[in-house]
């Protein structure tokens, strides 16, 4: 029979790694020390097109993680596109007329809302609206658009 | 020895048991007296050891009952059973120590599962039973360091641990030297003098068992084939008797498997 | 009619089989009913802590490790023609955290501490340890199958926890270290695309199923083994077999319903 010291001492060794691996599980690799639910408002922004955003994806300002796409839904009455925004307690003073655009990480990433800060006093509280948010490009719209330009050029050096 | 009902401490009636719908027992009935050894004999497989598990609760019978003490073995809810359980030992064929613990440890185990008492009491009386063994000194070594015999005479201190009042012996002697042999028998007679044991031993070494035994019952192919003290048996005019008393191959208990005709199956085509 | 005779055999086989599972949950609902009797002491439950989890760290460690570099390496190759080395961080801790941390540790569970949890099992049975106990008024259920079952339970999910760290630290190394991915864009990246609520808490959840699931076939292959050396050796391998079928089909059904 083994030591019954040992055996206690082992088994404590044990639960303290395993518990160091959930930590670093939940802190370093997951992102529950960088943003939780609790500590947020939310606000949100009507887009005419969200393109490909997802749930979750990043909410920044001046480039700054400052929450996160906590939901999209659809406006049944205005048919667009309703976006949930969950912003960090901590960032409690953005001005009301701030505006939304949803744009692209690089030319194939992912899709993040940026917030362009107004000049407004007041400023934004839970369940308020920002008015003004800029649609997701679409690349087929702009190809679309960048080909019937250069059609459209071509005309205009005819005539 | 004439069996008086309120001698006994284990009073069987009509037991039967099955497995598999083969017949082990068959309408057995069986008389232990109090504070005697008692031996079941028979020849290998026939449900001696099933006899024993019944006793001790660990299989329910078809039909009979089992009296122990005046309980009724069969009928017990769990919690009585196992109640009942402390006051019977077994010993197994094989020892069945607990690999993982140490010969003390082994022989503490029912002390310390069952009763609350101080560490330096379990001690003594964890020592006081192996000294009854004669294995004080090993109490350090590992069941696997063990003898055969050695190893069954712990588990005796071990099923002698909760001082029982009857105690199983399931072959004691099978496949032990002369010496260990006489020491087991030894011991098997002691432990029933000096604690008050009531004994019961299942075996089919004739010898062993004619000299230390009070009274043998004789099981054989489901039944109860006779029964009386040592010396009465002796004198059987049972041919069978006299065939298992003195080892012979061949008698009313047939040397072959019950088989059709030699002559007329050699003959028989292949595709049968 | 030979067809018939095999149609036969295959209904024998069926009937044997849902005989073994009713057999598998009797024995569950038993080991379940035997709970409470842990309150009795800890010292069982730890001897078997220590046999069951710290004997397997080992294993798990050096698994997870080569595993989350392996991942570095083959995911960095695969990234790299993109250009996105950066979520390298990220590709590992998904896998990891999600499937393979789990799963993998079940697999290695079933094989170091599963099988020998039924061997042991099955061996104080054939040497009628356990009939003993019976005899001496001890519920073998409570002395030697709960402490066994709870500590596996337990463990299963604590080594998952580890081999998933272990893993992105390996995979951290292969890609911060050796192939000059940044760090902190590893990290960052990592931080920002897992979520603690999706993705480690369900791989969590995973890996306390696989507990449950592994903990229950080893001790109940011990207890239900034929008592013979050759029924021991069989339930063994028995144990790891249906430990691995049942983890893999878990974790497609899991993985469908939670991602």
């Amino acid at each position: 029979m083994i030591n019954k010291r040992w055996v206690e001492i082992a088994v404590g060794g044990f639960v303290v790694i395993s518990l160091a691996a959930m930590v670093m599980l939940a802190m370093k690799v997951s992102n529950l020390s960088a943003f939780s639910a609790e500590g947020a408002y939310e606000v949100e922004a009507h887009f005419q097109n969200v393109g490909g955003l997802k749930v979750r994806a990043p909410v920044t300002m001046a480039g700054v993680h400052i929450g996160r796409v906590a939901a999209i839904e659809l406006d049944s009455q205005r048919f667009d596109a309703v976006v949930k925004l969950a912003i960090d307690e901590k960032f409690n003073r953005i001005p009301l007329d701030t505006s939304a655009a949803v744009f692209t990480a690089g030319l194939l990433g992912e899709q993040y809302v940026a917030l362009e800060p107004g000049g407004e006093e007041k400023t934004l509280k839970n369940g308020d609206r920002i008015r003004i948010a800029q649609s997701a490009m679409v690349m087929e719209q702009i190809l679309g658009q960048f080909i019937f330009n250069a059609a459209a050029g071509d005309k205009d050096k005819k005539n | 020895m004439n069996g008086n009902a309120d001698d006994s401490l284990v009073k069987v009636r009509g037991l039967s048991f099955r497995r598999n719908e083969r017949v082990i027992l068959e309408n057995v009935d069986l008389d232990i007296p109090r504070g005697k050894i008692t031996a079941i004999m028979g020849p290998s497989g026939t449900g001696k050891t099933t006899l024993l598990r019944l006793i001790g609760g660990q299989l329910p019978p078809l039909q009979g009952s089992i009296e122990i003490d005046g309980l009724n073995v069969p009928a017990l809810k769990l919690p009585a059973l196992y109640e009942l359980r402390k006051r019977m030992g077994m010993l197994f064929q094989t020892g069945a120590l607990f690999s993982d613990l140490t010969v003390f440890e082994n022989v503490a185990f029912p002390l310390r599962v069952h009763t609350r008492l101080p560490e330096n009491l379990i001690r003594d009386l964890v020592l006081m039973k192996l000294q009854a063994v004669g294995l004080r000194g090993a109490r350090r070594l590992m069941p696997a360091e063990l003898s055969g015999g050695m190893a069954r005479r712990v588990a005796l201190a071990r099923a002698i641990a909760l001082d029982p009042m009857m105690i199983m012996y399931d072959e004691p002697f099978t496949g032990q030297d002369p010496i260990t042999v006489g020491i087991i028998m030894k011991l098997i007679q002691q432990l029933n003098t000096t604690l008050g044991l009531t004994s019961i031993i299942v075996s089919h070494d004739v010898l062993e068992v004619s000299a230390i035994a009070d009274y043998i019952y004789v099981i054989a192919d489901g039944r109860v084939m006779e029964h009386g003290t040592p010396t009465a048996l002796g004198r059987s005019q049972s041919a069978w008797m006299q065939q298992f008393l003195q080892g012979l191959p061949d008698g009313p208990a047939p040397f072959h498997y019950p088989a059709s005709d030699y002559a007329t199956e050699l003959l028989e085509a292949d595709d049968a | 009619m030979i067809w018939l005779d095999s149609l036969q055999e295959f209904g024998q086989i069926t009937l044997k089989a849902i005989a073994r599972m009713g057999r598998g949950n009797l024995f569950f609902l038993s080991v379940l009913r035997a709970l409470p009797s842990l309150r009795g002491g800890t010292d069982l439950l730890a001897q078997q802590i220590y046999s069951v989890g710290v004997l397997s760290l080992q294993i798990i460690m050096v698994s997870g490790l080569s595993v989350g570099m392996v991942l570095g390496l083959q995911g960095y190759n695969m990234l790299v023609d993109f250009g996105a080395e950066q979520s390298l961080g990220q590709a590992t801790a998904l896998s990891l955290v999600r499937e393979l941390g789990p799963v993998l540790t079940a697999l290695l569970f079933a094989g170091r501490a599963g099988s020998a949890l039924t061997a042991e099992i099955g061996l104080m049975k054939v040497t009628e340890q356990l009939s003993a106990m019976e005899m001496m008024a001890v519920d073998p259920i409570k002395r030697v199958i709960v402490p066994r079952f709870v500590a596996a339970l337990i463990s299963l999910p604590m080594l998952a926890a580890i081999f998933s760290a272990i893993g992105v630290l390996g995979g951290f190394f292969v890609g911060a270290g050796l192939l000059g991915v940044d760090s902190g864009a590893f990290w960052s990246q990592m931080q920002s695309k897992v979520s603690f609520g999706e993705d480690v808490l369900n791989g969590f959840i995973k890996s306390v199923v696989f507990g449950v699931v592994a903990a229950w076939i080893a001790v109940f292959e011990g207890y239900d083994a034929v008592p013979t050396t050759e029924g021991v050796s069989r339930a063994t391998t028995r144990t790891v077999v249906e430990t691995a079928f049942a983890v893999l089909g878990l974790d497609f059904i899991l993985t469908a319903v939670m991602f």
